[in-house]
């Protein structure tokens, strides 16, 4: 790339609006924070953190107090049940005598009951006064109760009975209570924790985002300002962003075997079309300057026009090659048989090659069916006759060679003259390409590059082999697209 | 011959047109699409060579559509820079005889135009061409000459019946390509040269007098020895 092509001179790095776009820097305005992906990322990232630990202390929280809740109130039930039968057994005695038994037997010190007579005075139980707003039987109350002197909380349920009696079955809370408050306070605490661990996740996810994509828009940022020699770096855990990297670093290899191509291709017009352009220039001033009569004025002239002609055939076969690369002769894709076309083109190229005592043979079944652009196809096959003709010996032979190969079409022309070097074979089909043994025959190195050009249209390549002697080409067509099989499908049902 | 031009670069109309005088023919010109459709709709020309892309609203195209569309059947040959295979589709679908594309050599051009315009006369089907004492049946697909029957391959029979129906013409070699040989592109080598050479083997060396002439800069000619 030149250097006029950089924003500033010496700047490697991209214009600064387009840095502040790709790493996130322009959040001058509010509403560029929420602009900024990672920011997104995390915002999200830390939200999802918090929610979660928030259900998981939910969960925790409902698993161990509400289960201490639930085990004392089945605990009481179970007591009131006890004490009910004992009342309706012996009355009032068995059970006075029952609630001292238990009250004597309770280790834990926690159980409490309180029978009352119907003006509320004590009969039995560890309970001096009957406590305020126990009204309703069989409902739960929970109420701070002294009991020997001490200050405690109880949790308690009223049950009557006949005769007027009431009675108070509970047990004392207190350090279950403590510990609910022990439980509340350990969650909201690891509440207030992973609210900020989701913060600082956020931050790292934040980084690590902005870091990997850093990556990537530094790497697209010079290679947008011209370096095209830059490549992603792959982290090596072969996790996404590394298969993005790689999708990008494949796209770059295209992109950069492109821009050589261009450039190939621009120089040799450059080259190729200079020489004969300089040649032609030369001969016509010559002509103006010094030709000493007419007739000579007009043979410069004449070769002139031939040069010019040459020039005109380079840039006609130039243009074509693009317009098969556009891929827009697609439309004129036809099934057609190309055992004939094979012959045809044999015979036309026979004549120049038994001038030179060169055979060719063509060896192709009687029908050989084809899709494709016919011409565009006869085309290739006679750049390739007109090669392997061009550059056989004297007394040699070349082979055209047709054949179904697995649904598609294989075309093969073989000749036995000096090939292609094994290092050049590679780059035989590009544009302008001749080879160094060719450089003093004739021709505009872009035949091969047509029949290039022609295979890739139709989905298929085209192989050089050494045939040692000489060069196989191998021009492979594959099969129609289902989509056409399909549309000739009617038409083969209805014969 | 009447020939109108419809060309609006004055550099490409004034070697065409005096070349085409030159020639021995009568020739019109116009320099837009309006004043071409005009004309070709109001004279009788025996050919018209009609440029694409044009001035004054109406293009090559749409000419030629206008014109065919009047049931007018002037043969007309295309002379353009557009050079796509499609553009040549295009321009042969809408009523063209045939199509050059620019850059081009006058002589091409000429043979091209001459050999259009003579293709509408005597249009009854011939089964017999003859050329002073070469004769050639169509029928019995046979060759003689001075009443000695000649053996042609059967492209060498097709290419020499090209030559015969063309006597007296200018016949081109990427006419014969694509005449004989139905190829609409330039093979770079000399292949046309090596068949036409090897059809004068069989019809012109065993005789006194050459029939098929080479013509500079041009291609071939049919012709009787004007001795």
């Amino acid at each position: 790339m030149p250097s006029g092509v950089h924003p500033a001179p010496g700047s490697g790095r991209p214009g600064p609006t387009l840095w502040r776009r790709l790493t996130g820097r322009a959040s001058d305005r509010p509403l560029g924070l929420l602009r900024s992906a990672s920011i997104r990322f995390a915002v999200v990232y830390a939200v999802l953190l918090a929610l979660s630990g928030f259900a998981l202390a939910l969960f925790l929280w409902y698993e161990t107090a509400g289960l201490l809740d639930r085990q004392t109130e089945a605990a009481i039930r179970a007591d009131a049940q006890g004490l009910s039968e004992r009342w309706e057994e012996g009355g009032l005695p068995a059970l006075v005598m029952t609630i001292d038994d238990r009250l004597a037997q309770n280790v834990d010190d926690d159980a409490i009951y309180l029978l009352v007579d119907d003006q509320l005075r004590r009969i039995a139980g560890n309970l001096q006064r009957w406590p305020q707003g126990v009204t309703v039987p069989n409902a739960w109350y929970e109420l701070p109760v002294q009991r020997a002197g001490i200050r405690s909380l109880a949790r308690v349920q009223r049950f009557d009975l006949l005769g007027g009696f009431h009675l108070l079955v509970g047990r004392d809370v207190r350090v279950r209570a403590q510990l609910r408050n022990l439980l509340t306070d350990a969650m909201l605490w690891a509440l207030v924790i992973v609210v900020a661990m989701a913060s600082a996740g956020a931050l790292v996810v934040r980084g690590l985002f902005r870091r990997t994509l850093a990556n990537i828009s530094h790497t697209s940022a010079a290679i947008a300002a011209g370096d095209l020699g830059q490549r992603v770096k792959l982290s090596g855990r072969g996790d996404e962003f590394d298969q993005l990297a790689e999708t990008i670093n494949d796209m770059l290899e295209r992109i950069g075997r492109l821009m050589d191509g261009v450039r190939q291709v621009s120089n040799a017009i450059a080259h190729d079309l200079r020489t004969p352009i300089t040649r032609a220039r030369t001969r016509l001033e010559d002509a103006a300057l010094h030709a000493g009569c007419e007739a000579e004025l007009r043979a410069a002239i004449e070769r002139a026009i031939a040069d010019l002609d040459g020039i005109v055939a380079v840039f006609q076969a130039l243009l074509r090659i693009a317009e098969i690369e556009a891929g827009s002769r697609r439309s004129a894709f036809t099934t057609f048989d190309l055992a004939p076309v094979l012959a045809d083109v044999g015979e036309l190229y026979s004549a120049v090659a038994e001038e030179r005592e060169i055979e060719v043979k063509v060896e192709a079944p009687p029908h050989l069916p084809a899709h494709g652009d016919r011409e565009l196809i006869q085309q290739a096959v006679a750049n390739l006759l007109d090669n392997a003709v061009k550059f056989s010996p004297r007394g040699g032979r070349v082979v055209v060679s047709g054949a179904t190969s697995g649904g598609g079409v294989t075309v093969g022309v073989r000749d036995q003259g000096p090939g292609i070097p094994a290092d050049e074979l590679s780059r035989a089909g590009e544009r302008f390409f001749r080879g160094e043994d060719a450089r003093s025959t004739p021709g505009s190195g872009l035949g091969l590059a047509l029949v290039q050009a022609v295979a890739h249209l139709h989905g298929g390549t085209l192989r050089l082999d050494d045939a040692a002697p000489g060069l196989a080409a191998v021009l492979l067509l594959p099969q129609a697209s289902p989509m056409t099989a399909q549309s000739l499908a009617p038409a083969d049902a209805a014969t | 011959m009447r020939i109108l031009v419809v060309e609006d670069d004055k550099d490409v109309a004034g070697f065409v047109v005096r070349g085409l005088k030159e020639a021995g023919h009568l020739v019109e010109h116009a320099d837009n699409g309006r004043d071409g459709l005009f004309m070709a709709a109001s004279e009788n020309f025996d050919a018209v060579i009609l440029d694409r892309m044009l001035p004054g609203g109406i293009d090559g195209l749409r000419l030629l559509e206008t014109l065919r569309g009047q049931k007018n059947t002037v043969p007309v040959l295309f002379l353009s820079a557009l050079a796509e295979v499609d553009d040549r589709v295009r321009g042969l679908k809408a009523g063209g005889d045939d199509y050059l594309t620019k850059p081009f050599a006058f002589a091409e051009l000429l043979a091209r135009v001459e050999a259009l315009a003579r293709r509408g006369k005597g249009d009854a089907p011939v089964t017999r061409l003859l050329v002073a004492d070469l004769e050639l049946d169509l029928l019995s697909r046979q060759v003689r000459r001075a009443g000695q029957k000649i053996d042609l391959q059967p492209r060498e029979f097709r290419l020499l019946e090209y030559l015969m129906r063309h006597a007296g013409q200018v016949v081109t070699r990427t006419m014969l390509l694509e005449g004989v040989w139905d190829y609409h592109f330039d093979p770079q080598t000399n292949v046309i040269d090596v068949h036409v050479s090897r059809l004068r083997q069989k019809v012109d060396k065993p005789f006194p007098s050459p029939l098929i002439h080479t013509i500079r800069n041009a291609g071939y000619m049919l012709r009787p020895d004007p001795a």
